[in-house]
């Protein structure tokens, strides 16, 4: 067990996995020389060189699709999107390629590859670098979508995803970069210590279920520390770690005990995570809720420069116990 | 002119042209009968730049193409019947109809697919030749593509990384004249296009697309180039289609004059005649070539037409890959129970019932020709047109139109 940044975790993952398998390499934009704009890629040049880490030109759609390509021809891609914002420029490949490629040619192909990108608001990079994109991504068939929110799932996750044969959009959290935690040391074999579509229960509670992704997971944990010492709610707060595939399972099971949901994500509240996953919590589990389910999400604007704005923007424990709270009205 | 090759040889790019040929005038008649869906691109007249390049490549190297790949697929050797199969949407095809006709694919002859997105296999061509050079393999990555596709951003983008990293990659740009309705004056300020990827370092020339020896000759070489020196070149081919874009082409941006103009340049007319005048080939080798194309494809058509319509429990196969060792996926929650992606044939009854409900719907389309839209507008799709039996006969209506106003 060591103690890790979110970056750290994440450079080993990709390291861990590029000494086991030769086919495992790292294209991206200031991901060698520069090891990486946010760092996560550091070192990596220095031990597996310019031909497993590659740094590439601005391209962002092209870099997509030749990661693509290289799966296709057997390789495992790890491409490197400096924001996820940049990643709009990459969607035809993302989605009119990696994704549909398996199922258009069925099965000929496969698309081994992992497009990290990282997002989230918070360090006032304004309008075009603070996206929470997860939505879009979840929507679409063919994907898996990880959005882990500690260093041993960053990890964890990471290694499955290398390790999977289907296109995984991997979204990283700018903030959730330098935090630290626990990381089990490597296993004899290497293999990952999670899989994806295994949600996890971050505290047992019985009076309301507050799910929260990437930074938002540590805001509904804050969230529930709050409820609990202020107001003796006892919240179950989950993380689902991965939305495609998503353990529905975990949540509606909490659903069911708790009878009240509040879902908090930092992306937009229209066609949002939140909204789907209401819906489906919804549709399952209908006759177990007491209240409508609540959604904490950023406001419906392209982030605002202004730090004022900025935090206005983005969702907080206040907003999250308030959520809380509105669902729990008349029962305490 | 390049010297004609050995019998044996000229022999099978005749038959492969012919073949070829023989497939899209079918494939072009199935589409009139409403066997086959969608869109439909033909690449008649275009033989000789697809059998040239195939004809000159190893099993090794990758194929890439466009929505106008039937041919290409074909000329790397998948058998037509698969081809026509995928046009027929049935399970036999190349993609077990998930497909269509712009998205052949035969992993096992290195046909790495046909592109539905103008411009989407480039960077994937570069990512292919990376796979090749990675490994250290010798494979050299060959992608074709439209003129229309020397506009997108894709093209100057994979002209730069392929030239950077050096990537055994030969592009071949099909320069039929038309981005699809538009001309090349009228889409690209560069009309030369070979030399569009001169400023990334990358030398191109432009040849006779309709001249198979031509072809067979750039292509050998910039083979060559990308394979022993990681050279990548661009090609220029001068081809011509003969049909519309889409078989859904009305065909008002240009001349039949011009069309007929080209037909004299036929490469397969042309390339038999060279055999027949330096008695390379005989007429009875000839009149072969024809009767092997012509049985080739009507056994493509029965094979096809014979073929089962995928089942509706396989919808969801292939959508991801299960068999890794982690795998395990939940890939529809509509359902309350939802069924998972390795539970298919237990989908619940009630999503089943959902499912035949849905593609019952299929059976209800008019037996015979189908309404093209750019002939007769998606308002009046409901109405069912005149039988033709060719696909150039749908031309005239909308030329009468035309003349009427």
């Amino acid at each position: 067990m060591a103690t890790l940044r979110m970056r750290e975790a994440l450079r080993d993952a990709m390291a861990e996995e590029m000494r086991r398998d030769e086919a495992v390499l790292v294209m991206g934009e200031d991901v060698a020389v520069f090891q990486g704009a946010f760092k996560v890629t550091e070192g990596l040049l220095d031990e597996f060189g310019e031909r497993r880490v590659r740094d590439t030109p601005i391209s962002e759609n092209t870099i997509v699709g030749a990661g693509i390509g290289a799966a296709m021809g057997g390789l495992r891609p790890i491409v490197e999107l400096m924001t996820v914002n940049f990643s709009l420029l990459a969607l035809d490949q993302i989605i009119n390629h990696a994704a549909a490629i398996p199922y258009m040619f069925n099965g000929q192909a496969r698309v081994p590859m992992v497009v990290r990108m990282p997002g989230g608001g918070g360090h006032q990079l304004g309008p075009t670098h603070s996206h929470s994109l997860e939505a879009l991504f979840l929507q679409v068939p063919g994907l898996l979508v990880a959005c882990p929110s500690t260093p041993a799932d960053g990890k964890a996750l990471l290694k499955a995803a290398i390790r999977d044969d289907n296109p995984v959009i991997f979204i990283e959290h700018e903030s959730l970069y330098g935090t630290r935690g626990e990381v089990a040391d490597e296993v004899e074999d290497g293999s990952p210590a999670l899989r994806f579509g295994e949600a996890a229960v971050r505290r047992e509670g019985s009076d309301v279920t507050i799910v929260g992704i990437l930074k938002m997971a540590h805001i509904a944990e804050d969230a529930a520390r709050v409820l609990a010492d202020e107001h003796k709610v006892e919240a179950e707060v989950i993380d689902p770690r991965t939305l495609r595939p998503l353990d529905l399972d975990t949540i509606l099971e909490s659903v069911r005990k708790t009878n009240r949901a509040v879902i908090v994500e930092e992306g937009w509240p229209h066609g949002g995570v939140g909204a789907n996953l209401a819906t489906l919590i919804t549709e399952q589990a209908f006759d177990h809720l007491d209240a409508p389910v609540q959604r904490v999400t950023g406001a419906d604007v392209h982030m605002p420069y202004s730090r004022r704005l900025e935090q206005a923007s983005i969702p907080h424990e206040e907003h999250v116990v308030s959520a809380a709270l509105a669902a729990l009205e008349g029962s305490i | 002119m390049a010297d004609l090759p050995d019998a044996t040889t000229s022999y099978e790019l005749l038959a492969r042209m012919a073949l070829i040929r023989r497939f899209e005038e079918e494939a072009g008649r199935q589409y009139q009968r409403a066997k086959a869906g969608g869109f439909l691109h033909l690449a008649i007249g275009e033989e000789a730049t697809i059998v040239g390049t195939t004809s000159v490549m190893r099993d090794e190297d990758y194929l890439i193409g466009t929505y106008r790949t039937h041919g290409h697929a074909i000329a790397r050797g998948t058998d037509p019947k698969r081809v026509m199969a995928e046009l027929f949407g049935r399970v036999d095809g190349t993609s077990g109809g998930r497909g269509g006709s712009m998205h052949i694919f035969d992993g096992e002859r290195r046909f790495m697919g046909g592109y539905g997105i103008v411009g989407g296999n480039l960077p994937i061509a570069a990512g292919l030749a990376l796979s090749a050079d990675y490994k250290g393999e010798d494979a050299v990555t060959v992608c074709m593509f439209g003129d229309g596709a020397s506009n997108t951003g894709n093209f100057g983008e994979t002209m730069n990384l392929a030239k950077l990293w050096s990537l055994p990659v030969l592009f071949l740009v099909e320069n039929n004249l038309y981005g699809m309705g538009t001309a090349v004056e009228r889409h690209s300020a560069q009309t030369d296009l070979s030399k569009k990827a001169e400023g990334y370092g990358i030398p191109g020339h432009r040849i006779d697309g309709m001249d198979v020896l031509a072809v067979r000759a750039s292509v050998a070489e910039g083979i060559r180039l990308a394979r022993e020196e990681r050279r990548p070149t661009l090609i220029e081919a001068f081809t011509y289609r003969y049909r519309g874009h889409s078989a859904a082409d009305p065909e008002v941006y240009r001349e039949r004059e011009e069309v007929e103009e080209w037909q004299e340049k036929d490469p397969i007319e042309g390339f038999a005649r060279r055999c027949i005048e330096a008695g390379v080939l005989g007429e009875r080798e000839l009149q072969e070539v024809r009767d092997k194309a012509d049985a080739t494809v009507l056994a493509a058509v029965e094979f096809a037409d014979a073929s089962a319509e995928p089942a509706l429990d396989t919808l969801y196969e292939n959508l991801y890959v299960l068999d890794s060792e982690h795998a395990w996926y939940a890939v529809d929650e509509r359902s309350p129970e939802p069924h998972r992606g390795e539970h298919e044939g237990e989908m619940p009854d009630a999503a089943r019932e959902l499912a035949e409900a849905g593609a019952a719907y299929a059976e209800q389309s008019p037996d015979g020709p189908r309404p093209n839209p750019a002939v007769h507008g998606d308002a009046e799709l409901g109405v069912e047109p005149e039988v033709s039996e060719e696909v150039e006969d749908i031309v005239p209506p909308a030329q009468q139109r035309r003349g009427e106003s």
